[in-house]
């Protein structure tokens, strides 16, 4: 693992192992907000910038742990190094653009707990990556978390124009979407990986 | 269900959890690990039992300190309580099953942002006394256990033929491995939530006639 190239590791992340439709990391937002597109484009920006401070965040920390021999602290410093990065997001945006903060609603303050941003940052320690595939690791994360939500928005809004069978409707249907985007998805498989 | 006191009894707030509320089939939450770790029945089991001890023990500790938490820094507070435990259980498990370790990875500590236990400890254990919040929160984790193993089964027997590693079908079976892959996890509990959809439907078809 340590070997991959920054673009090997961005390309790996954004594609073949994608964080949503491979790694199951980030799943309610991507059920939840996925219903429009122009909602969904802002989630997954912000939602990245978030996985980027986050990731560089917990660089530095996991560092400054290691050296002190705190490792049983790392989660739950990860986890308030987050919140208070969303906390951040939260206020740009609330200065920024007040209809886009109403938009996003509740799933703003969510982005502490999705799964993807903490996932960044454990699978980053994990994997022991450097700096610079850290950086690599988390913008392919977020970029690919963007596309996922971008592609399932797109399906969801023609879907609103046909006509389903009443059992269908609702969260089954966006999984057995999400099931179909994630197979599409296996056919990265192999995209980035050296021979 | 029929009682018309408006405190529902304990035993009432025990089952809830586990049918009429079940986090993975009504409520859809906590989807992340439901569908990452369920390739097979033992992922599930471990997941599940891992859940519920971080689930029941945060929401007894959130009860008990429900009158002390200032209210505006309440979130945080839950989140520092509930990652405690999770650091627990992690190394709890690396001490007593590597192999369940290694097989569920990050997700173990990834726990810690499962919504689950923060919409417990939100809904229900910052406004009940311990021994409430501890059974609701004992139901809602059995409730997540069950989701877990009815979800890893079936991807298990699918897509490998064997169910807690006992083969089922002998050597002739050609397993299903997209079962097993990231898509089947999607597809199999899109099939479960049908189901209880349909089931659901019907219900209601009946008490109309």
């Amino acid at each position: 693992m340590e070997n991959e190239t920054l673009g090997q590791i961005f390309i790996i992340t954004l594609l073949s192992s994608n964080f949503v439709l491979a790694m199951f990391l980030g799943l309610c937002p991507f059920l939840g907000v996925s219903g429009k597109l122009e909602t969904a484009v802002p989630m997954g920006i912000a939602t990245s910038f978030v996985m980027l401070v986050a990731s560089l965040c917990s660089y530095a920390l996991n560092a400054l742990l290691t050296h002190f021999g705190l490792e049983f602290l790392r989660l739950i410093s990860y986890i308030v190094v987050i919140a208070s990065a969303v906390q951040l997001v939260e206020m740009v945006m609330k200065k920024f653009s007040p209809a886009l903060f109403r938009a996003l609603g509740i799933y703003l303050p969510l982005i502490t707990t999705n799964c993807a941003v903490l996932g960044v940052a454990l699978f980053q320690t994990a994997r022991g990556y450097n700096l610079g595939q850290s950086v690599a690791f988390s913008l392919g994360g977020g970029l690919g978390f963007t596309l996922a939500l971008i592609l399932m928005a797109g399906v969801r809004e023609r879907l609103k124009l046909s006509n389903l069978p009443g059992v269908m409707e609702g969260t089954a249907l966006s999984l057995m979407l999400a099931g179909l985007l994630s197979l599409a998805f296996m056919g990265f498989a192999g995209v980035g990986v050296t021979r | 269900m029929t009682t018309n006191t408006k405190q529902p009894t304990n035993m009432e707030q025990f089952l809830e959890g586990i049918w009429k509320q079940n986090p993975v089939f009504v409520m859809v939450l906590g989807m992340c690990p439901t569908l990452a770790v369920t390739v097979s029945a033992f992922n599930a089991l471990g997941m599940g039992v891992a859940t519920t001890f971080v689930l029941v023990f945060s929401c007894a500790l959130i009860s008990l300190l429900r009158k002390q938490i200032p209210k505006e820094v309440r979130i945080a507070t839950y989140i520092v309580i509930i990652a405690t435990f999770v650091t627990l259980v992690d190394y709890i498990i690396q001490a007593v099953s590597l192999a369940l370790y290694d097989a569920l990875g990050a997700f173990i500590q990834l726990i810690v942002v499962n919504c689950i236990i923060l919409g417990r400890a939100e809904a229900h254990a910052a406004k009940n006394p311990p021994l409430s919040a501890s059974l609701n929160a004992l139901g809602m984790g059995i409730g997540f256990t069950i989701g877990l193993l009815a979800l890893g089964s079936v991807r298990e027997i699918l897509g490998a033929g064997k169910l807690f590693d006992i083969s089922l079908f002998g050597a002739n079976f050609q397993p299903w491995v997209v079962m097993v892959l990231p898509p089947g996890g999607f597809f199999v509990l899109g099939g479960w939530l049908l189901f209880f959809a349909w089931l659901a439907k019907r219900k209601e078809a009946r008490h109309g006639k």
